[in-house]
């Protein structure tokens, strides 16, 4: 927000500062020059205060929006399911069914391992909450980060509200899908099974070291690739709406045109993350 | 891009929501969609077997209809020919109550007739007789007549 003394440079760097709660240690001298006397857990004021909690701190902002968003997905979904009829349907419903059908199509059409409900559900949750994550895109870029400013009035105050221009967001979800990825080709074809297909193909079992190193880059390179596409697109998504932001008035046409087009990619982003999901998850119940 | 314990907060938040999906939202959901589904292939099924049922009463109502049309048409022509002989039968009669009346008023006339007859036989013989006086102008003797009298009037 405008505030004096405002370069663009830290308006953008403002803006893609998420909030942090961690510790930080004894001695250390804080953004505004004091310096702390015992090691203390608190919100960070600086970049380099961000940085300096290490691994052990949250990303509040992001984490907040993210659990709030996948509780509105539950909310809405368990609502129906709760009072669910399988005559006429009500609207919401009709929603709920909607994106259901769509994702259980999906699954159906493109994974050909045992029909299993965990990952139709996976990919519907993955679905829906990516989507209402990347929406959260669409909320003009200063509108949230203003209302919590003046909530806790504080004008440095810095907040994130779009997770998946988060990469512990993404990586959460990617590494998860990892996880099941690994989980489903050793239950589907044994620790055996697995550590053949990592290694006895595609050029035999003369080639093994060479084998792995294929077959390894191309396991990691899934969840690397689905976390950092998300990421990719709706960080960039993002800092587009921000440059828009600082161009004064002619920024509203604009806006409205980058948002006309951003609808798209969010949509897309949470489909392909889905799809790439059940692919994933597909290839894992085959046997090569 | 740092990496802090958002990461793993994420993972769990993940994996609830996923377990929370799979357990009590993906179910329920596709139960009711595969329940509707059956739902709306029962009704086609139904409502095909109710056409084909429909087909069948109209196949019936024909022939009920058809058979009800000969039915009327054999009433008819039973009803025609009784009529006909109802008619035969009454022409007969007719005929025989005529023949009796004509019989009858044949028998009167000739009663009539021979009743007249008498009359004129005798009123004939007065007034022979009476011509008779008239031409002769004199008296005729009755009883020394009454013999040619007689012959006369019987003979009329």
């Amino acid at each position: 927000m405008a505030t004096e003394g405002l370069t663009s440079t830290s308006y953008v760097r403002h803006h893609l500062q998420n909030l942090v709660y961690g510790e930080l240690p004894e001695g250390y001298e804080r953004a505004d020059g004091s310096v702390l006397e015992q090691s203390t857990w608190t919100i960070a004021h600086s970049t380099q205060e961000a940085v300096d909690m290490g691994f052990w701190a949250l990303n509040v902002d992001s984490m907040g929006w993210s659990i709030f968003l996948g509780l509105i997905f539950c909310y809405f979904f368990r609502k129906v399911a709760k009072n669910i009829d399988s005559g006429v349907p009500g609207k919401l419903q009709n929603v709920i069914e909607v994106l259901v059908e769509f994702v259980n199509t999906n699954v159906k059409e493109t994974f050909h391992g045992k029909s299993n409900p965990v990952i139709a559900s996976v990919a519907l949750t993955l679905f829906c909450w990516i989507f209402l994550m990347n929406l959260m895109d669409l909320v003009p870029v200063d509108v949230l980060p203003f209302l919590a400013q003046k909530i806790s009035g504080d004008p440095h105050f810095y907040f994130k509200v779009v997770p998946t221009t988060d990469p512990n967001i993404t990586f959460g979800f990617s590494l998860t899908v990892f996880a099941m990825i690994i989980f489903y080709s050793v239950k589907v074809k044994g620790i055996g099974g697995f550590i053949g297909e990592l290694t006895l193909q595609p050029f035999g079992k003369w080639m093994i070291p060479f084998n792995l190193l294929l077959e390894g880059v191309a396991l990691l390179a899934k969840p690397v690739s689905l976390a950092l596409r998300l990421f990719g697109n709706l960080y960039a998504g993002e800092l587009i709406f921000m440059l828009i932001a600082m161009l004064g008035y002619y920024q509203l046409p604009l806006h409205f045109i980058w948002a006309v087009f951003h609808i798209l990619i969010i949509v897309l982003q949470a489909f392909i993350f889905m799809m790439l999901t059940i692919v994933y998850l597909s290839m894992a119940h085959e046997s090569h | 891009m740092n990496f802090n314990a958002t990461l793993i907060g994420q993972i769990i938040s993940f994996a609830v929501f996923a377990w929370f999906c799979t357990k009590f939202i993906w179910p329920v959901i596709i139960k009711a969609l595969d329940d509707r589904q059956a739902k709306i292939a029962d009704g086609l099924a139904a409502a095909e077997k109710g056409q084909h049922e429909l087909q069948l009463a109209e196949k019936r109502a024909t022939e009920i209809l058809r058979e009800g049309k000969e039915k009327s048409k054999e009433f008819i022509d039973q009803a025609q020919k009784r009529h006909d002989e109802i008619v035969d039968g009454a022409k007969d009669d007719a005929h025989e109550e005529g023949q009796r009346i004509l019989t009858a008023a044949r028998a009167e006339i000739e009663q009539d007739r021979q009743e007249a007859k008498e009359t004129l036989r005798a009123e004939v013989s007065v007034l022979a007789i009476a011509g008779a006086e008239q031409i002769l102008m004199r008296e005729v003797d009755k009883n020394a007549h009454n013999e040619v009298l007689d012959k006369i009037s019987a003979s009329l």
